[in-house]
């Protein structure tokens, strides 16, 4: 048995390198240097130059007046307000559109996915189009698209649509307007009522699934869930008194005033992002569920499983582990790309602060280096999450 | 203590890097432009009347001549310029990190635009204030009477901020919708989902010119801005500063003083006033400080023709390269007869 002889540790510069208790931190401590050393050099260099250009740097003029109006925010933003507020509207815009994108594009791509691999030839096909039409055309062009072709054509506010003939859900070429709700003092109870709804709701089902698991009864529990998540928010509301109104829009001039309303660019970008990125979660979901071993549906058959508990209870849940992965990158690309929205007008982070406080300020790098800092941040968040989940949906061995 | 001398080694080395990056000496403007052969001349997307493309593909506009004029005035030649067509986002960034050699293009001459962008307006060669279009159906005569309407502007301009301003003075809480680009809001409009578009009276003249029916639409008599138009240049050579101010002048100059494209030859001939042999470099000394040939007003003449006539051909005219802006009594006719265009003397 041969025992490796380690080099004493010398007091000489070599015995760093060559001692291999040093080395590893030795490099390390190099590379991380020079990765340093070369961004500071970046940053400085960068200061120098604009100082020689005779531009102001800094981040002071986040504090400064923006003095421009935004189109559309659900916060309470005036042009008075600071760059800085700008920034945070910019954000919760990009946020809005990309969470709602988000949603919308993994439950449709879904379903187009599943739908993809149906057995009825016409509808394999109808899906199989959808995916290749969408996919293979420029992401830009679908917003424009939409926006030129379908959202800016809607009637001007005149001859504005009243939607499923209801005179509060109003569409035009301004928006779609809906009522706003202004909350009474004892809404705070329905809310609260609301909330032990679901928890409650949570708990029954886990009970009705022990029960299953212990019995093997299967007991259909849907519509009382609905009952509890309905009945008890709904009994608290009457109770009250129906602490609640609704502030409905009313053409005034040239626009219709109160109530709530989206833009039709956001309408643009919505439909736009989400029809785009669902052909490419169909792809993906396809090819999970193709990655799963048929022996695993024929096995479920022979248990005796419906074809739709076989998919639900046998398929998705293994094709999870192929689908998760290439969804972080895809909804990541989601937020990326809400940034496009600047082409048609909708105000997001890119649009207000890239865009109009850059121009107004003057301070391109301090800016664009915040709206990179928001889009890594927010990506990295999404990828923390996901990573999250996927590590507790893969296969655990007993 | 071998960790910490290493990390010492790291700082060391970081803090040479960075003391190392000192900028550039900086090589006259004239002389990189002489020895680069042309002249990069940044102007804007087209736009008919300041800058716009001709089916040859060649740049034609007052402000294309503002740059034509300066390469005559340099190589005697008004060819010898590469036109950089930029984004108004980008375009002080541009300039300033020296893409381009001056910036002609509808840019409004403001403080901060003068003293924190690293650029300096050298003159204005377009007073234009900011109003608004709407279509003629709509029936509306004033400004105020846009109360509560929603209102088309483009992004990366002073339009914007006076907009907001104007609403906010006079309580009309009127509704933005910022563009990007010009088309998507000029179809936007034309669509109806705005109830009218702001911008610069020179550029809603030009989207007018450009629209299917310009006569369905009609500029409403406010304006709500100053919006003083002129080149501009990097910070810190005021030898190109004063090259590209003094080219305007020497336009201007030559207007007041009758000399034309057609009559600039035979002027330096028989110069009928010592003001014009001193322009025209017959008696030549004042031209010095600027490093030009003593021909150089001359060329710039003989090339482009003197302010009038640039304005004539691009603005004033309704034909096929001008947006039909009139002259006569508004601030960019000469002094002399009311207006603010006013040249130093050649002297």
């Amino acid at each position: 048995m041969a025992v490796v002889e380690r080099p004493r540790s010398g007091s000489d510069l070599s015995s760093v390198i060559n001692d291999e208790r040093y080395r590893s931190i030795f490099y390390q401590i190099l590379v991380f240097g020079t990765v340093f050393a070369i961004a500071a050099f970046l940053v400085n260099n960068t200061l120098t130059n604009m100082a020689a250009q005779g531009k102001a740097a800094g981040f002071d003029f986040l504090l400064g007046t923006a003095g421009f109006a935004i189109a559309w925010t659900p916060l309470d933003y005036k042009p008075v307000d600071s760059y800085l507020f700008v920034y945070w509207v910019g954000i919760v815009n990009t946020l809005i559109i990309s969470g709602i994108s988000i949603v919308l594009t993994t439950i449709l791509g879904f379903v187009i996915g599943i739908l993809r691999l149906s057995k009825n030839w016409l509808i394999g096909q109808i899906a199989a189009w959808y995916v290749e039409v969408l996919r293979n055309t420029p992401l830009l062009l679908q917003i424009i698209f939409w926006y030129l072709g379908a959202f800016a054509n809607l009637p001007r506010p005149k001859q504005s649509v009243e939607l499923f003939g209801a005179d509060w859900l109003i569409l035009n070429n301004r928006g779609l307007y809906f009522p706003n709700a202004e909350f009474g003092e004892l809404f705070w109870l329905t809310a609260v009522g609301m909330l032990i709804s679901v928890v409650a709701a949570i708990w029954y089902n886990k009970r009705a699934i022990k029960q299953q698991l212990e019995t093997g009864v299967y007991v259909p529990i849907w519509w009382k869930i609905l009952v509890i998540l309905i009945g008890l928010p709904l009994a608290i509301f009457l109770v009250t008194g129906m602490p609640l109104s609704w502030e409905l829009p009313v053409l005034k001039g040239f626009n219709f005033q109160g109530g709530t309303f989206i833009l039709p660019a956001m309408c643009s970008v919505l439909v736009a992002l989400v029809i785009y990125h669902s052909a490419y979660v169909a792809e993906m979901v396809r090819a999970g569920i193709m990655s799963v071993s048929h022996g695993q549906t024929e096995a479920a058959y022979s248990l005796g499983l419906r074809p739709s508990w076989t998919m639900r209870l046998v398929i998705i849940p293994q094709a999870m582990r192929a689908i998760i992965p290439p969804m972080i990158s895809l909804w990541m690309n989601v937020v990326k790309n809400s940034s496009l929205a600047i082409a048609i007008g909708f105000p997001d982070l890119v649009n207000v602060f890239m865009q109009t406080s850059l121009n107004q300020s003057g301070h391109a790098i301090e800016i664009v280096a915040m709206v990179m800092l928001f889009y890594m941040t927010v990506s990295l968040t999404i990828s923390a999450c996901l990573n999250v989940y996927n590590k507790k949906i893969l296969l655990t061995e007993r | 203590m071998k960790k910490l001398s290493l990390l010492g080694l790291g700082a060391g080395l970081l803090a040479a890097l960075s003391f190392t990056a000192a900028p550039a000496v900086a090589e006259s403007t004239l002389d990189i432009v002489k020895k680069r052969g042309h002249l990069r001349c940044q102007i804007g997307t087209p736009s008919p009347g300041f800058y716009n493309l001709k089916s040859d593909g060649t740049w034609v506009g007052s402000d294309v001549s503002i740059c034509r004029a300066i390469a005559a005035a340099i190589f005697g030649d008004p060819n010898k310029v590469e036109f950089q067509s930029v984004s108004s986002t980008v375009r002080f960034t541009a300039l300033a990190n020296g893409e381009s050699d001056l910036l002609s293009r509808t840019a409004t001459w403001t403080l901060f635009r003068d003293t924190q962008l690293g650029l300096s307006f050298t003159t204005v060669n377009f007073y234009d204030g900011q109003g608004f279009m709407v279509p003629k159906d709509s029936g509306i005569k004033s400004t105020l009477e846009l109360k509560g309407a929603t209102v088309c502007v483009l992004t990366g301009t002073t339009t914007e901020l006076n907009l907001t301003d104007y609403s906010r003075v006079h309580k009309l809480d009127i509704q933005p919708v910022v563009f990007q680009d010009s088309n998507v809001r000029n179809e936007t409009y034309l669509k109806g989902g705005c109830d009218a578009i702001t911008n610069d009276k020179s550029g809603l003249a030009s989207n007018k010119a450009g629209f299917p029916d310009p006569g369905a639409h009609t500029i409403l008599p406010e304006t709500i801005s100053k919006e003083p138009l002129g080149p501009a240049v990097r910070k810190g050579d005021s030898q190109w500063f004063d090259i590209v101010r003094w080219t305007v002048f020497a336009l201007i100059a030559a207007e007041e003083a009758g000399i034309t494209q057609a009559n600039v030859d035979e002027m330096a001939k028989n110069p009928p006033s010592p003001e014009v042999a001193r322009m025209l470099g017959v008696e030549a000394e004042v031209h010095k400080g600027l490093g030009l040939d003593k021909s150089w007003a001359h060329w710039i003449i003989k090339s482009v023709g003197n302010y009038g006539e640039i304005y004539g051909k691009y603005m004033g005219s309704a034909s096929s390269d001008g947006i039909g802006i009139g002259r006569a009594g508004s601030q960019n006719d000469l002094w002399t007869r009311g207006g603010l265009m006013y040249s130093p003397p050649f002297r």
